[in-house]
């Protein structure tokens, strides 16, 4: 260990004399308290450092000890339901400790010590393995298989592999390699600035369900894909990103709680464990990591607490699995990003962020992915990224969200006009995008039905068509419009209410899986198209619209998943009350 | 042993540069002694070698360069607390001013708290009735909930605010209340109005209130909410009470720290305001909540007046993105005389789903409240429309929703400052106003409810059970 002194402590920041052979990135001890900082800036014998604690009592003089490490994530079993500040502290072991608040200096490892895991070995002693491979595995949920993997820089024979219940730091294996004995356990450890290592990048394919109609069927996000969420506040971020923690088709979750409130991670933790998974049918916490660094935490552990969150995802990733990464705001992020770079005195770029902001951001961004995992067994593993963004007064010119959407391949604006009348997700369908569709139109073609495609393209240029004549009707009235027309603006508020619009705290609203989507699309469509129809043989309009199989559509939502047979029912039910309406021409004979 | 200075370099603004100190501390409380014998506050709020840069609570006019004298006290500001705090009227840095004994401590906190565990909060559930429909009907507040009111220069926002300090309370409880007032910024004849309330409605014993005035140096602002809720942490979290913290007026506050960063030269951010403003306020208003196994609470309400009744502007956009929603005042419901002016559909609660319902407030409130939201977003709409394209462009129905948006202002938004409404009646009356409506267009309310509490008879209380009953019998 090597001592510096403190010279200087602005918020927090903190400039340290002395250190001996300082690095960048370095973690470093400060003053009596040992608060945890990172060295972010070397000049001469000066390294500045971004304290993750509150830095009040600091003062020059005060002692700075540097790890000569850099900050890293404990990865092993006992992740899972874990909640974690942004430095990978468990917060549940330090309300234990230390109480209410959180104190300063506290040190507690992000994995137990004590806690017994059972391991089970999948190689045998004489085999050959290299970084990536599985040795053996240990059931950390009900639901996930946690795989023990060969660290990276580890090759060679296996000399030992024990079975039984082990902490995470005891040994499991032992490997000979070139450069002598290596004994392993279970634990490892990475910096979480560093991406962790794969064999190959793929383009994605598998768009991620999610469960909300408006994301899966409009605009769609694939595993292994990017997806930002930007809206002004009270838009609905935070919930359709819980939402698609909930009910998306992702084996692990990874929710980073940036900058935002504490109330919003309670309501996770206290949420999470009572609601069942839809596919595996367990708790939902059993697969679920918490990064908590809410607004009134420090900010530079806030700055930190994304990489955190990637770093855990992306070594679930190299398990195999398919992860979800949440990050809520990146503009918090962002800001605290800009906090320290104004401390340490930079060139200030657009609104005083710093000129690297997009470089970082694209770097985030790019730890997304879907790879090819290193180990001989050619495993697939992704990890999939969602980051919601808080523009001031919701401008969407401003730069954390223009240099957002220079990186992520899908859009989900979010309108206060829509939110003030109650349409949620307030996710415009005017202004949103996925660049992912084709990947999502093959999967439905296979999976759900060749119709969907066509279905929805549909769908969508009557919502367009309606803002259109939406604009006729506030200039001339909607006498202006010929029945078709009018006609057209019914059906596009059915889509809007009877299929865009989800409630989140609805029970049988929240999810819906892709068949439902599709059905329900494909009643509304088809309703459309007979009702037209019927316009062009002079039905009457007004006998159309007063039709109460209107409002059986409006509740086809809450159609349960083991129920979808009733939808033929309806839309047999749509042609029949169509069919059965007199032609104006035949009632006149 | 006071380390005491004569060394100042620059005056500039509030801040104080001083050379030659050993061992200062980061956020270290001064006592600033003024050449004419007066003694003010200040903190450190930079330390580099022996350079220490301090801000100055008390306004720097009189000091000069070489008479100053600069005393650390190796502590951070601190507040001393006590039970008799209670009924008692603070200065904006915890002296008293109400010519009272002096505060004994139990203990002295400082003021900036730590941040709240996130592990250890409980979700605020229990409903708080504040008598106003606008706000239980629509965008009802919880306990532990922190709800802003958005409000602008003129607009009738303290009398809000008192009015639910004055009548809020939870369903059902019978628990030790406190409210803790911070004024800052505000005028005299304002404060007064909440002093002369709180004495009116004998509630000053259960009060405490920190008053920095207009004429009050404005950076000791700075640290006035901070006050006002460490007191409230320490009445609720260790006398168990349940503490409702006003702090008004937000905007003077944003802009004393403003005034920091400009003289510091900092990068300013939106607005001339520093990039660190959202920080800032988190600290405070994440603040409010509830503690597991902890029976106190602490309910925000901050009051901010938006420049030019500009919601973008960064202290209301800032507010919202950390608050749990918020309640917006209408300058267009107050020019037509109602009261209280609350613009219902930009308002929102976002703990509403957790704090109503069945064994809470009722079991149709949910449904109820996006009903009476949606027609009345329809009712205005149409509204508007009739504006510009007559009356005749508006189809029978829209008419029927004008007419409700209509009686939904003067009946349901308007009350007496001095009304409290019970929640049943708030809901009744939502209930009543729907029969102007076509019965098929209530999409958002159950059938069943309809048929209880719309067409059961006068929709009162005394059908509640009857209703009940008859659904036993189904
Ligand atoms: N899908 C939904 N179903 C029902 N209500 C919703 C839905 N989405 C959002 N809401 C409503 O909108 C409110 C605000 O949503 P949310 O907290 O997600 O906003 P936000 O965009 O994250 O805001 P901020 O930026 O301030 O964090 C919720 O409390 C809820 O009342
Ligand atoms: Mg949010």
């Amino acid at each position: 260990m090597s001592v510096g002194e403190v010279v200087k402590v602005s918020g927090p920041l903190v400039v340290a004399r002395g250190l001996p052979h300082p690095k960048m990135y370095d973690l470093v001890k400060v003053g009596r308290d040992r608060l945890m900082g990172e060295i972010i800036e070397l000049r001469g014998d000066r390294a500045s450092i971004q304290v993750y604690e509150e830095t009040s009592g600091i003062g020059p003089g005060d002692e700075v000890i540097s790890t000569g490490e850099p900050l890293s994530v404990e990865l092993g079993p006992g992740l899972l339901t874990s909640i974690y500040d942004g430095v990978q502290r468990p917060l549940d072991v330090i309300r234990d400790k230390h109480g209410n608040y959180i104190a300063r200096g506290v040190e507690e490892p992000g994995l137990s010590r004590t806690a017994l895991w059972p391991f089970h070995p999948a190689v045998r002693r004489g085999e050959r393995v290299a970084p990536g491979d599985i040795l053996g595995t240990v059931p950390e949920t009900a639901v996930v298989t946690h795989r023990i993997m060969v660290p990276t820089g580890v090759e060679g024979e296996v000399l030992e592999i024990l079975e039984g219940e082990f902490t995470v730091e005891e040994t499991i294996a032992v490997i000979g390699t070139e450069s002598g004995e290596v004994r392993l356990s279970m634990m490892q450890r990475w910096p979480v600035r560093r991406p962790r290592l794969y064999r190959e990048k793929r383009p994605p394919i598998r768009p991620l369900v999610t469960g909300q109609r408006v994301v899966d069927t409009f605009f769609p996000i694939v595993m292994g894909g990017t997806a930002c969420v930007p809206g002004p506040f009270g838009s609905g971020k935070t919930v359709l990103q819980h939402a698609i923690a909930k009910w998306a088709n992702s084996e692990i979750v990874i929710f980073v709680g940036c900058g935002e409130r504490g109330n919003e991670m309670t309501e996770v933790l206290l949420e999470f464990p009572e609601l069942t998974d839809p596919y595996s049918g367990e708790s939902l916490m059993l697969r679920t990591v918490l990064v908590a660094n809410t607004s009134n935490m420090p900010v530079a552990a806030r700055e930190a607490s994304v990489y955190t969150g990637i770093t855990l995802a992306e070594y679930y990733r190299d398990m195999g699995y398919n992860v979800t990464l949440q990050a809520d705001s990146t503009s918090r992020w962002a800001e605290a990003l800009r906090e320290i770079s104004g401390r340490l005195e930079e060139m200030p770029g657009e609104e005083g962020y710093p000129a690297y902001l997009g470089t970082r951001l694209a770097a985030f961004y790019e730890r997304a992915g879907r790879v090819v995992c290193l180990g001989s067994d050619g495993r697939e593993g992704s990890v999939t990224c969602i980051g919601s963004v808080s523009p001031p007064g919701g401008d969407l010119s401003e730069p954390v969200t223009q240099a957002t959407l220079r990186v992520v391949k899908v859009f989900w604006g979010l309108e206060d006009r829509l939110a003030f009348a109650r349409h949620f997700p307030a996710i415009s369908w005017l202004n949103s995008y996925s660049l992912y569709l084709e990947q999502a139109e093959k999967q439905w073609k296979e999976e759900v039905d060749g119709d969907y495609p066509r279905l929805r393209e549909e769908a969508m240029s009557i919502l367009q068509r309606e803002a259109e004549l939406q604009e006729i009707i506030r200039l001339i009235g909607i006498e202006a419009l010929s029945d078709q027309e009018r006609l057209l603006m019914e059906t596009a508020k059915s889509l809007r209410e009877d299929f865009l619009q989800q409630n989140a705290f609805d029970e049988a609203d929240a999810f819906t899986s892709s068949k439902k989507q599709f059905r329900l699309l494909k009643l509304i469509m088809d309703f459309h198209r007979l009702a037209e129809s019927a316009l062009e043989e002079g039905k009457s309009l007004q006998e159309i619209l007063e039709l109460p199989v209107w409002e059986e559509i409006a509740r086809a939502k809450f159609i349960s998943e083991d129920r979808l047979e009733r939808f033929e029912e309806l839309e047999d039910k749509c042609e029949r009350v169509l069919a059965s309406l007199a032609s104006e021409r035949a009632r006149r004979v | 042993m006071a380390r005491e200075y004569l060394t100042v370099r620059e005056i500039v603004g509030p801040l104080i540069l001083l050379e030659g100190v050993e061992g200062a501390r980061y956020n270290e409380l001064v006592e600033v002694e003024f050449p004419d014998g007066k003694v003010g506050l200040g903190n450190v709020l930079e330390v580099e070698e022996d350079v220490v840069l301090l801000q100055s609570f008390e306004a720097t006019s009189g000091l000069d360069v070489a008479h100053t004298r600069i005393r650390f006290t190796g502590r951070g500001l601190e507040l001393a607390v006590t039970r008799d705090i209670l009924g008692r009227v603070f200065d904006g840095l915890g002296r008293p001013i109400d010519g009272g004994p002096r505060v004994i401590p139990e203990k002295r906190l400082d003021i900036n708290g730590s941040p709240i565990n996130p592990f250890a909060r409980d979700y605020p559930t229990d409903f708080i009735q504040t008598g106003i429909s606008a706000i239980d009907g629509l965008n009802p507040l919880v306990r532990g909930q922190k709800l802003p009111i958005f409000s602008g220069a003129g607009l009738p926002h303290n009398r809000l605010a008192a009015q639910i300090a004055r009548q809020s309370g939870v369903l059902g409880k019978a628990e030790e209340f406190a409210v803790i007032f911070a004024a800052m910024g505000i005028t005299f004849e304002e404060a007064d109005f909440f002093v002369s309330e709180f004495r009116s409605q004998a509630a000053l014993e259960r009060a405490v209130l920190f008053i920095n005035l207009a004429d009050d140096p404005a950076i000791e602002r700075i640290a006035t909410p901070r006050m006002a809720l460490t007191a409230a942490e320490f009445l609720a979290f260790e006398y168990d009470m349940q503490v409702l913290v006003l702090l008004t007026d937000m905007t003077y506050y944003c802009e004393a720290l403003r005034e920091i960063s400009a003289a510091r030269k900092e990068v300013p951010g939106r607005r001339g305001y520093p990039g660190y403003l959202y920080t800032d306020l988190a600290t405070i208003y994440e603040r409010a909540g509830r503690i597991k196994e902890a029976r106190g609470s602490i309910t925000q309400i901050p009051v901010l007046s938006m420049p030019d009744d500009d919601k973008t502007h960064p202290i209301p956009d800032l507010t919202g993105y950390i608050t749990e929603g918020q309640i917006i005042l209408s300058r267009e419901l107050n020019r037509r005389g109602i009261y209280p002016p609350i613009d219902v559909l930009p308002s929102l609660s976002r703990l509403k789903e957790k704090g109503i319902g069945e064994g809470k407030t009722r079991e149709d409130h949910s449904g109820l409240s996006n009903q009476l939201f949606s027609a009345y977003a329809r009712g205005k709409e149409a509204r508007e429309l009739s504006v510009i394209l007559g009356e005749a462009a508006l189809t029978e129905e829209d008419k029927l929703f004008v007419t409700f948006s209509n009686e939904f202002e003067d009946r349901f938004i308007r009350q007496g400052e001095y009304e409290n409404r019970s929640i049943t009646e708030t809901l009744s009356l939502g209930w009543e106003l729907l029969r102007l409506l076509p019965r098929s267009e209530l999409k958002r309310v159950k059938e069943d409810q309809i048929r209880r509490y719309m067409e059961g008879g006068s929709g009162d209380e005394a059908v509640l059970p009857a209703a009940e009953a008859m659904d036993a019998v189904d």
